[in-house]
């Protein structure tokens, strides 16, 4: 069949001007298309169009997030980026955490592939995500993944989650990364639209810091890892078919499933190759081949250099037949890295490729021209100003509307809600609360990643973030955290975000760590939605707002919109991960308590009734409506800095944070992780029900020795940091008593929290 | 006192069974799978990971690499090996261990803080704990199910080479909760579970581990 292949040279595309070009099924529009002609002085050839129609696309352009993101930079100070040595536009950012190490770090999302084919869709946003940071020079040294599903007990969710989890735990694991932290949220909003958000850490001493351009004419351009095929293409197939002879059923392996296949294999073998490279200085300029592959890998490295480009596309190792050079650059296979090496040193890359038995093809150099050129067998198929792919796509002024529904929303509070009062209700409604599926131990997830691998890992989920050593000489670590309780971004997208970050900052530091760089992955609906628009603009200047109040940078992103149902966006997801250093990662605080004999439970911040959003109004009345609760960032940088300095003087023997399920979720994780009775006493002038079920942010528990208490009680005096006496720890006891209201021995707690997710999907 | 650690493309937990070799104050050195060479060590750790992806069967690749040769030959006359994870279905694919690893009976990869029994302390890798002794090790396998004919359980039961069993909820249906077996000899053990990620309380759930690499230089020592 391929010999009535037409291929569509520039030449050809000069000479037939008129030729109908099907830009609109590849999701260009008619002005955007207007103006790829007007680049190019003439239609574009086939190859041309896809590379455009891909790289201006939403996922690819930010071309309606963009004018949102700028506030980003605007808000970011020249203190903010001191330690900041790669920031938004690479393809992660790098932070300086001291001693020579610089260390990488970002999440991105693969929701809608996951949805069509949930294990390969989860696995090779893995897959995507340590390419990422692979190609920033770094050692990929640990993973986590924010999770959002439809409600627990939904048949669809049962299809979704286990082929998640299992992508998941299939390809990190076989990468050898420790998957250290993440969330699992169940809401009805994610029921056709999931969320699989794949976060990567990566370290690199600071002089390794490689980025992505192509410079120096002569360099040669080097493809490596798997082979290309016909993955993730199904959009481009418009081109080819009327290029192939009439029988339709002839192109029948273009029927391909549109979800890539990851094979983490071969990855792991790319990236102990790659650093192999980085190791013996073989490469000038790296990119890793993800959404839009070779267009992408070819026009990013070009367009970041000097502008010219040659490459032979016919020199691209192929693992179907008869593909196009539209094909070709538009294919998603995985597991492929593009490099630019200096000619003499591209005998010892291939080396040390063949002694990975990596695939590794020269398809090019640089020139010293400003055009992309891609011919294939000798004619020319491409020939762009590869920034006018890259970077000067389509900027959309989005309309933005604040819904209609927004007050009537934050005016219907739980307010009228009732409330549980005597003993027996808080005691039925506490079990309740930690037995709901969101609330729930997430074993039945974390059971299935490999936490241990490479003998780094410090903390690990259920902790409040998790902790890894960096420098096994110093014990210099890092300590990571994604968070989003979309519940409150939905009431106060501007706030919500907001308590996004000050959840993940105060997850940090709750661990012994300073923050110090914050990465997001901003999930929302359709941005044709001026509603959403909305929605996205509050999240971004609540996060930007918060990020100059406390200090640190967003170093990167990501965005992804068209998480919708019809007409019904998802909730509002911001997703924000912050990352801390820690100088020595054996003064981590742990989560559990019980660890040292005779602790006392400080409580530290302030409880308000602030109930609305909460977990509590979601398991028992399924109410959404109100205002989050308050967010006060000087509060948490105090809080952050109390609880560096406690662990650093070795004052703070656990610590764990309240957020979703208050004071009553916290106190039974630090119990049952730590194995450990406590009798726990509550302010006697308050509701023990707001007590033990408010929301309020900026509140950590602590445990602290007895030899130490009065000397942490009188820091935190001293810095205006409010505290309250919480309880005692008794390794002696099996229960959690809550003086004078009820008592719950520690297996009837353990069975509420631990039991849901195997009953529903094990 | 040399303990080498083979690296396969896919190996993954090559730098941690390295780390608790030179914590049992052993020199590692590194095997690559393609070289026949032993580099004169005087033992051997097959570590835990996906060596070649581990696509066909676990190890059944593996157990062909150049450097496999040696070992087997090496083991024949004696030298201390020892298969953690994918190490011990390696040897058991090589023919050096009895039985093979299987599915886990819930079919989901396991990572777990795992304790087991010491059933036999004279062995070249346990020969520091105390007979019956309770370990706390992490379980992390898909395909960790011990499996073999009734005449070979009976037969390593009999012969006391069962080395670790798990205690507790059995993790992933193994025949009589096997974690762990012995050579003829005693000098060849594969277990599932990773003592390796168990040698500093600080990134593992104890140091319970340790005392199977102290085991190992104690019997080289002894040689």
């Amino acid at each position: 069949m391929t010999e009535t292949l037409v291929i569509d040279t520039t030449a050809r595309a000069a000479d037939t001007p008129d030729t109908p070009q099907p830009y609109r099924e590849l999701g260009l529009a008619d002005d955007e298309y207007a103006r790829v002609r007007e680049i190019l002085g003439r239609r574009p050839t086939d190859a041309e169009l896809a590379m455009y129609s891909v790289m201006w696309s939403e996922h690819c352009s930010y071309k309606s997030s963009k004018k949102h993101l700028r506030y980003f930079g605007e808000t970011t100070t020249p203190e903010m980026k001191a330690k900041m040595l790669a920031g938004i536009g690479e393809n992660a950012g790098v932070v300086d955490i001291g001693d020579g190490w610089a260390v990488t770090f970002k999440v991105e999302s693969h929701n809608h592939p996951s949805y069509v084919e949930p294990y390969q869709g989860a696995a090779t946003g893995v897959g995507g995500i340590v390419r990422d940071i692979l190609a920033m020079g770094a050692r990929p040294l640990a993973v986590a993944d924010a999770l959002r599903f439809g409600p627990a007990d939904a048949p669809d969710t049962r299809r979704v989650l286990p082929g998640v989890v299992a992508g998941v735990a299939g390809y990190g694991n076989c990468l050898g990364l420790p998957n250290i932290g993440g969330e699992v949220v169940f809401d009805a909003s994610y029921a056709g639209n999931p969320l699989v958000n794949a976060m990567c850490v990566g370290a690199m001493r600071t002089e390794d810091l490689h980025l992505a351009f192509a410079s120096g004419t002569g360099n040669k351009i080097i493809l490596f890892g798997a082979r290309t095929g016909l993955d993730g293409i199904g959009g481009v197939s418009v081109l080819a078919s009327d290029t192939f002879s009439g029988d339709e059923s002839a192109g029948g392996r273009k029927k391909l499933p549109s979800v890539q296949v990851g094979d983490p294999f071969t990855e792991k073998v790319l990236i102990e190759c790659c650093l192999e490279l980085f190791a013996k200085k073989l490469v000038v300029g790296i990119q890793d081949l993800g959404g839009a592959g070779l267009s992408c890998a070819t026009s990013e490295l070009a367009a970041a250099g000097d502008g010219g480009m040659h490459i032979e596309l016919d020199r691209v190792p192929l693992r179907a037949t008869g593909m196009t050079p539209a094909e070709i650059l538009s294919s998603e296979s995985q597991e492929r890295m593009c490099a630019v090496v200096e000619p003499s040193k591209v005998d010892e890359f291939m080396a040390i490729c063949r002694k990975w038995d990596v695939i590794a093809t020269e398809i090019g150099e640089v020139t010293d021209g400003e055009h992309l050129v891609i011919t294939w067998h000798g004619e020319t198929v491409v020939d762009v100003p590869p920034r006018t792919v890259a970077h000067q796509g389509p900027v959309y002024d989005r309309p933005v509307v604040r819904p209609s529904t927004q007050d009537t929303l934050q005016a219907s509070g739980t307010a009228g809600l009732a409330r549980p009062s005597s003993p027996e209700e808080i005691h039925e409604t506490l079990l309740r609360v930690i037995s709901s599926p969101n609330q729930a131990a997430k074993d039945f997830v974390t059971e299935q990643y490999d936490r241990y691998v490479r003998g780094n890992t410090v903390l690990a989920q259920p902790a409040d973030s998790g902790l890894i050593r960096i420098d096994e000489n110093t014990g210099r670590g890092v300590a990571v955290s994604t968070d989003c309780n979309a519940r409150f971004v939905y009431l106060d997208p501007y706030l919500g975000t907001q308590l996004a970050l000050a959840e993940s900052y105060r997850n940090v530091a709750t661990s012994g760590a300073t923050p110090l760089a914050v990465t997001n992955c901003l999930n929302f609906g359709a941005p044709t939605d001026p509603g959403v628009m909305w929605q996205f603009e509050q999240a971004v200047h609540g996060l930007a707002d918060g990020c100059a109040q406390l200090g640190i940078p967003v170093t990167g992103g990501n965005v992804s919109f068209f998480n919708q149902t019809g007409e019904t966006a998802i909730l509002p997801t911001p997703v924000v991960g912050v990352l801390g250093v820690v100088d020595d990662v054996r003064r981590r605080i742990p989560t559990g308590i019980g660890a040292e004999a005779g602790e006392t439970l400080l409580l530290l911040g302030e409880t308000h009734d602030e109930l609305d959003g909460s977990a509590w109004a979601q398991v028992v009345h399924d109410h959404l409506g109100g205002r989050p609760p308050k967010v006060d960032l000087e509060r948490e940088r105090l809080l952050a800095e109390i609880l560096v300095a406690g662990s650093r003087d070795g004052m703070i023997s656990a610590a764990h944070d309240l957020s979703d399920g208050g004071l009553a979720q916290t106190l039974v994780e630090t119990m049952l992780v730590g194995q450990c009775g406590a009798r726990v006493v509550l302010d006697e002038d308050a509701d023990p029900f707001v007590q033990l079920f408010s929301e309020s942010s900026g509140r950590v528990l602590v445990a602290v020795p007895r030899t130490e208490e009065l000397r942490f009680t009188e820091m935190c005096t001293a810095r205006g940091l409010p505290w309250r006496k919480s309880g005692v720890v008794d390794p002696e006891s099996d229960s959690l008593e809550i003086q004078g209201l009820t008592t719950f021995p520690l297996a009837e707690l353990r069975e509420a929290w631990e039991g849901t997710l195997p009953k529903l999907f094990a | 006192m040399k303990i080498g650690v083979i690296t396969f493309p896919g190996t993954l937990d090559d730098v941690d069974a390295a780390r608790a070799a030179r914590y049992a104050d052993a020199e590692a050195v590194s095997l690559w799978h393609a070289d026949e060479d032993l580099h004169g060590v005087d033992a051997v750790i097959v570590p835990g990971g996906f060596s070649y992806g581990d696509y066909l069967r676990c190890g059944a690749i593996a157990r062909f690499a150049p450097v496999m040769t040696s070992v087997i030959e090496a083991a024949g006359k004696g030298m201390p090996v020892l298969g953690i994870c994918n190490g011990f279905q390696i040897l058991c694919e090589a023919g050096l261990l009895p039985g093979a690893l299987v599915r886990n009976k819930n079919l989901h990869f396991v990572c777990r803080d795992q304790w087991l029994r010491v059933e036999n302390t004279t062995t070249a890798w346990t020969s520091r704990y105390d007979a019956g002794a309770e370990i706390l090790i992490p379980l992390k396998s898909g395909e960790g199910g011990y499996v073999a004919d009734q005449s070979t359980l009976d037969e390593l039961e009999g012969d006391g080479r069962v080395v670790f069993r798990y205690v507790g909820e059995n993790p992933n249906g193994s025949r009589n909760d096997i974690a762990g077996v012995t050579s003829k000899n005693g000098r060849v053990v594969g277990l599932m579970p990773h003592p390796e990620h168990a040698i500093d309380a600080l990134t593992g759930p104890s140091d319970d581990g340790l005392g199977i690499f102290y085991s190992a230089v104690d019997a080289l020592t002894a040689a």
